[in-house]
């Protein structure tokens, strides 16, 4: 009752006043009157009058004051009402009496730290013991009895930060590093201390202990978090972890709210926010009055909530009521928008909004009400008594993108598993491409690979020595920079879309070319006219297999580049030279090296055959623009586009895009890939990948450590046999043999044996062979 | 090149068995020399603390070529603009021919005049931070992020911020291990070179296993600064009466400097190895004494007001990412290297340095450093920290003859370090209150 009627006379108002300079730290005196502000150059009490504050006394005395006033902390104690201390920037712990009868109210002074003290403070219920935490890494417990501490504790590391007595264990004291730890020490115990642990990546700038929860400590850091643990477990546990958006140098528990705290930054950051650390992304509170960092907090009375004391670098000392704090809460947007993998967009916002009659854009909306049984932590919170904040309960939207939508990611997929990357000779790659960026409507990515073709593909090669007239035409065009009119004429019966001219020109090189092939019996013409129109509808596998069929006869083991069901391949598969055409100089893309070479031989071939000069442009001619397209591509987002082109052209655009920028496709799009579970796809990527980094990839976590059956240690040298007991560890459970080779084994019971073995096994029998009455699967 | 490189390895094994036990330093050497095909003669030096190295390296590699707001030419050029203002040929000519690699544009190497106007606003920061550093104002910051064409944006200034004082510390530590190619007494060394012979490797190799060879001039040098009372009004004396006979001497120096270096690589840095002057205006503008313009409105700056660890990370790290990290490594490592003498010496060393520039620690005591520093050791310090250049004074950093050369390397190490802390604090301050305002 008492304690109530002594906090019902605090009233007062927010309001500021003009220090001479910038605060250090403030230290409010027991019974929540007075007020103290230290800094470098100010040292004064100021008393909190109904209506402002009133300079009461200047402790700043002399005409040339020492270091000694240059405070980097301050404490009042909370027994006695005439004892300050204060910590200073050169080392000494200072201690002052207001009640001296002189003007300089200096009692003691103790110069035993040899770097700038950072902290200090007073037990809570001793009236004579202080405690000091300096940059030389020493704290020190003094008598003000006597003229010496009575105990140094070493930190054995990097300077003390922040010491704190517990409000609750005698003892007890806290003390923070700027290394990151957070060490408990007995303050009986000098040598060493009870507890350490590490809390935070850099310096722990402060620590406060809960006033009523015994155990819990609240530490604030440099990486920007406030971290709450509780001490009172055997091992220390984090509780609360509260993130925010600059250094934490002050952290102070609010009075009479358990989950409240006030922080302060040292950087950037002018406001002080007070945190319910169980919403730890939403200050509960904002006072935003300072103009420079926010150097020093205090309630004004240690069971009184709603008075905030704050001192700045900015020279103010401000009075905050809790009741003109700004709530963050109420600005913030209680709406939340995002994209699913697959182009669905779930949207949630305040049921109230979402009350109204579905509109008529809603067709494949699924509406899940709050407190969809999917989302019991987010929704179905259970209102506690003590939390403060206005219940918002939100409705969960879900829009579904009809499939082909131009939101969805289909294409994504289907492009994936459909584009050829290696197996087949260049031309070939991009004309398939082509094909199926054309079936999956995307005209501009078809025309690019189309392009590409025409550009790097050496244009004289598989007609010349049959087809000369049509090698010549095929040729010219690309001297003459794509202007051939009668070829264009000729394609506008065939184009049904209306294309820009150059695109048109491009077709007209396309056929060209096509018809070179045709010449030669292959496949051109009739893959141009199927991919055009006929199976537009299909879908994927039947579409391959067509292909397959229709195109390309005379192959007898067609190369699937994405085989669909799994597959050991060495090497990304390099065609036998029997499937060749002989007189084709293409490799298939993935041997990179005889890629670059080939056809130049052949251009040298040409040139001396048929002309003196070189009757088309070098492929290297387009280079920068074929650079710049896949760039353009990269930045619409379209990193599939970049990264296929790459790998298809191989050696010749590589060396005119730099690794990194490689580096980044090529991650960026593994792991879009990886993201629709398109491993197969994702990792032939990695395979075709020509960067470091990448072809790593693969690499990693492939190791398997094995324990010898027998003796149960690791086993080191071969898989076979073990070093250490000299017996042959992996038996066939079917053979009784040792496995050489591959060793396949059961994850539930660990037998196995030779891989054909086992299968043939489970074919017959669904127990495990060993006899061990497991039921083994083998899928 | 392929007998240079054969030196070079001969030189990093050379190192193995001198300090076996440091293999990670070797480590570390082999991958450079594998990735360049040279040792690039800084980290030669350090390699004697290969802790260090591995940091400096790392945060050398993140301002040059990682993530940034800077595109990577600006990054050298920048680099070219920090190391002209000590007239370090060496940083100079790298990173000229770095700024080409990178694709940059080789007008600009013609001189400051021929860079973009945005590179030249920074020209007046990079002076005051070079050798004024207590001069850097809110002002300053202002103007250049002055909203126009030619602004820049805060995250960009701290980059080059970072880049200047990297660059400018950097200066001083190629100049006190004289690895700057200039600093080595010039026609003696070459007559009695065999061709493809490396003058850097030939300097730093020396340092490193055998202390300096003094040419005779050095020698009258020391004698003359021994001699005479050799304070630093005194110094700069004689640093002017040198630079005359510098300059005469430049012009056949430069001559005989293309001749030496054979493979093409040292060709095309050798071209831009030509005057730094080039990229500097205002080139009497230097280093001075700070406790003289105390009486002047500049206030000394206190540690326990702005700190590295406290403020200057949080700024730096907020605004160039990961950057505050690896410079704390940086510091922190320099802090823990192992040191023959007592700490004190080192924090000695330290605020002494700070000092100079005038930055002060409340809680340290100054008479501290007359106490535990020599005066050569003093004057050495001096020297290399606030006029590293190596056209001005072959004559002050002789003076200090320390015992070994690991000793020198590290005073050298603690120079730069703290001079680059230094530099870092002052324009993060600015940087501060501009924000603040």
């Amino acid at each position: 009752m008492e304690k109530m009627n002594r906090v019902n006379t605090i009233s007062g108002r927010t309001m500021f006043c003009h220090l001479d300079a910038p605060a250090n730290a403030i230290s409010v005196c027991r019974d929540a009157t007075q007020v103290v502000v230290a800094g470098r150059n100010i040292f004064k009490i100021y008393g909190l009058e109904e209506d402002g504050f009133v300079e009461r006394l200047n402790l700043r005395v002399g005409r040339k004051p020492s270091l000694n006033f240059s405070c980097a902390d301050v404490m009042w104690h909370q027994m006695e009402e005439n004892l300050l201390a204060t910590a200073a920037t050169n080392g000494a712990v200072v201690t002052w009496n207001l009640a001296r009868p002189c003007r300089n109210k200096q009692e003691q002074l103790f110069t035993e730290h040899k770097r700038t003290v950072n902290k200090v403070c007073f037990h809570p219920t001793e009236v004579n013991m202080l405690l000091s935490g300096s940059q030389d890494g020493f704290m020190k417990c003094f008598d003000l009895r006597k003229k010496e501490s009575v105990s140094t504790f070493s930190g054995q590391s990097e300077s003390v930060r922040d010491v704190q007595f517990s409000m609750k264990d005698y003892f007890t004291f806290a003390a923070s590093f700027e290394n990151g730890n957070v060490q408990l020490w007995d303050i009986r115990r000098p040598d060493r201390y009870e507890r350490m642990f590490t809390a935070h990546t850099g310096p722990v700038f402060c620590c406060d202990w809960h006033p009523e929860d015994r155990g819990w400590l609240a530490t604030g850091g440099r990486d920007k978090m406030v971290k709450v643990w509780d001490m009172s477990t055997n091992r220390v546990k984090e509780i609360y972890c509260v993130q925010t958006i600059a250094s934490v140098a002050r952290v102070k528990w609010r009075p009479e709210r358990r989950f409240h705290l006030a922080t302060c930054s040292m950087m950037v950051d002018h406001n002080i926010y007070v945190w319910d650390v169980r919403r730890p992304f939403i200050p509960f509170a904002t006072f935003e009055e300072h103009k420079d960092v926010t150097t020093g907090i205090v309630w004004r009375h240690q069971h009184d909530p709603y008075f905030l004391l704050s001192g700045s670098k900015d020279s103010t000392l401000y009075q905050h009521m809790f009741k003109d704090a700004s709530r963050p809460v109420d600005r913030a947007n209680p709406e939340g928008l995002c994209f699913g993998l697959f182009g669905d967009l779930a949207f949630a916002a305040k049921e109230s909004l979402m009350a109204g009659p579905p509109s008529v854009g809603d067709v494949g909306r699924k509406t899940y009400p709050g407190g969809d049984r999917r989302y019991p932590i987010f929704f179905f919170k259970k209102p506690d008594v003590t939390e403060q904040f206005a219940q918002v309960s939100s409705a969960l939207s879900v829009f579904e993108s009809e499939a082909g939508s131009s939101v969805g990611m289909d294409w994504f997929i289907n492009t994936a598993q459909s584009y050829l990357l290696s197996g087949k000779p260049f031309a070939e790659l991009c004309e398939h491409n082509a094909q199926v960026a054309k079936r999956l409507n995307r005209l501009q990515e078809s025309t690019t690979w189309t392009m590409l073709r025409i550009m790097f593909s050496e244009p004289a090669n598989p007609s010349l020595s049959t087809n000369h007239n049509l090698n010549k035409s095929g040729n010219l065009p690309l001297v003459n920079s794509f202007s051939m009119k009668e070829m264009s004429a000729a394609l506008n019966e065939r184009n049904k879309e209306n294309r820009q001219d150059n695109i048109h020109s491009l077709e007209t090189n396309l056929n060209n070319n096509d018809e070179n092939e045709e010449t030669e019996g292959s496949e051109g013409q009739a893959e141009y006219l199927f991919g055009d129109a006929e199976l537009d509808d299909d879908d994927l596998y039947s579409m391959e297999h067509d292909n397959q069929a229709a195109e390309e006869p005379e192959y007898l083991l067609p190369q699937e580049a994405f085989p669909l069901r799994h597959e050991i391949m060495d090497h990304p598969s390099a065609p036998e030279p029997v499937q060749e055409k002989p007189e084709s100089p293409h490799v298939s893309g993935s041997e990179a090296e005889s890629m670059c070479l080939t056809p130049m031989e052949s251009i040298s071939l040409i040139s001396v055959s048929q002309l003196l000069f070189s009757p088309h442009l070098p492929p290297k001619f387009f280079c920068p623009i074929v650079k710049e397209m896949l760039c353009y591509y990269a930045e619409q987002g379209d990193v599939q586009m970049a990264v296929s082109v790459l790998i298809v052209l191989g050696d010749r655009i590589r060396k005119e895009i730099d690794e990194l920028t490689q580096e980044h496709w090529y991650m960026s799009y593994i792991d879009l890939l990886q993201r629709f579970e398109l491993w197969n796809v994702s990792n032939e990527v990695i395979k075709l990948s020509t960067c470091g980094a990448i072809m790593c990839l693969n690499q990693t976590s492939t190791t398997l450590h094995i324990n010898c059956s027998n003796c149960k240690r690791p086993m080191s040298n071969k898989g076979w046999i073990c070093d250490r007991c000299h017996q042959c560890a992996s038996v066939c459970a079917v053979c009784h043999h040792v496995v050489k080779g591959l060793f396949v084994w059961c994850q539930g019971c660990s037998h196995g044996g030779h891989l054909e073995h086992v299968m043939e096994w489970l074919k017959q029998s669904k127990h495990c062979p060993a006899g061990c009455g497991h039921l083994c699967e083998y899928t | 090149m392929d007998y240079r490189l054969g030196t070079q390895c001969q030189f990093v094994q050379n190192q193995v068995m001198v300090n076996s036990e440091k293999d990670r330093a070797s480590l570390l050497c082999m991958k450079a020399l594998a990735n360049r095909g040279r040792l690039d003669t800084v980290s030669q030096q350090m390699a004697s603390h290969p802790q260090y190295l591995e940091s400096f390296l790392r945060t050398q590699h993140y301002i040059l070529y990682m993530d940034g707001p800077l595109p990577l030419p600006y990054r050298h050029y920048i680099a070219i603009m920090a190391a002209a203002r000590h007239h370090c040929r060496y940083l100079v000519s790298l990173h000229s021919a770095q700024f080409l690699r990178v694709g940059g544009d080789p007008i600009w190497l013609q001189g400051l005049e021929a860079a973009p106007p945005r590179l030249q606003h920074l020209d007046h920061l990079n002076k005051v931070l070079a050798h004024q550093p207590w001069l850097t104002a809110r002002s300053h910051i202002q103007a250049l992020l002055k909203t126009g064409e030619q602004c820049w944006s805060l995250a960009e200034l701290v980059q080059a911020v970072v880049l200047l004082a990297h660059c400018h510390s950097l200066c001083s530590f190629v100049f006190g291990s004289g690895s700057d190619s200039d600093g080595t007494p010039t026609p003696r060394v070459h007559h009695g070179t065999p061709p493809g012979y490396c003058l850097c490797d030939a300097a730093n190799g020396n340092t490193t296993l055998s202390p300096p060879p003094a040419g005779p001039t050095e020698k009258a040098s020391r004698r003359r600064s021994l001699d005479s009372s050799c304070e630093v009004a005194c110094l700069l004396e004689q640093i002017k009466k040198s630079q005359e006979e510098i300059k005469e001497r430049k012009g056949d120096r430069l001559h005989s400097q293309t001749l030496l270096h054979s493979d093409v690589e040292e060709e095309e840095e050798a071209m831009f190895s030509a005057d730094p002057s080039r990229f500097v205006t205002d080139p009497e503008f230097g280093y001075q004494e700070f406790a003289r313009r105390e009486e002047d409105h500049f206030q000394v700056f206190r540690v326990q007001d702005y700190s590295w660890e406290d403020h200057g990370f949080s700024l730096v790290n907020r605004l160039y990412s990961d950057i505050g990290h690896l410079l704390d490594e940086r510091f922190r490592n320099v802090a823990s290297l192992p040191f023959p003498h007592s700490p004190d010496l080192k924090r000695a060393i330290w605020n002494y340095i700070h000092c100079i520039y005038g930055i002060r620690y409340d809680d340290y005591d100054y008479g501290e450093v007359n106490r535990l520093l020599e005066r050569g050791l003093k004057l050495y310090i001096k020297a290399v920290a606030c006029y590293p250049d190596s056209s001005k004074t072959p004559l002050c950093p002789l003076s200090w003859g320390p015992v070994k050369a690991s000793e020198k390397v590290h005073v050298n190490l603690l120079v730069m370090e703290a001079r680059l802390q230094a530099e870092l604090l002052y324009a993060l301050r600015a940087i501060t209150q501009y924000m603040i305002a």
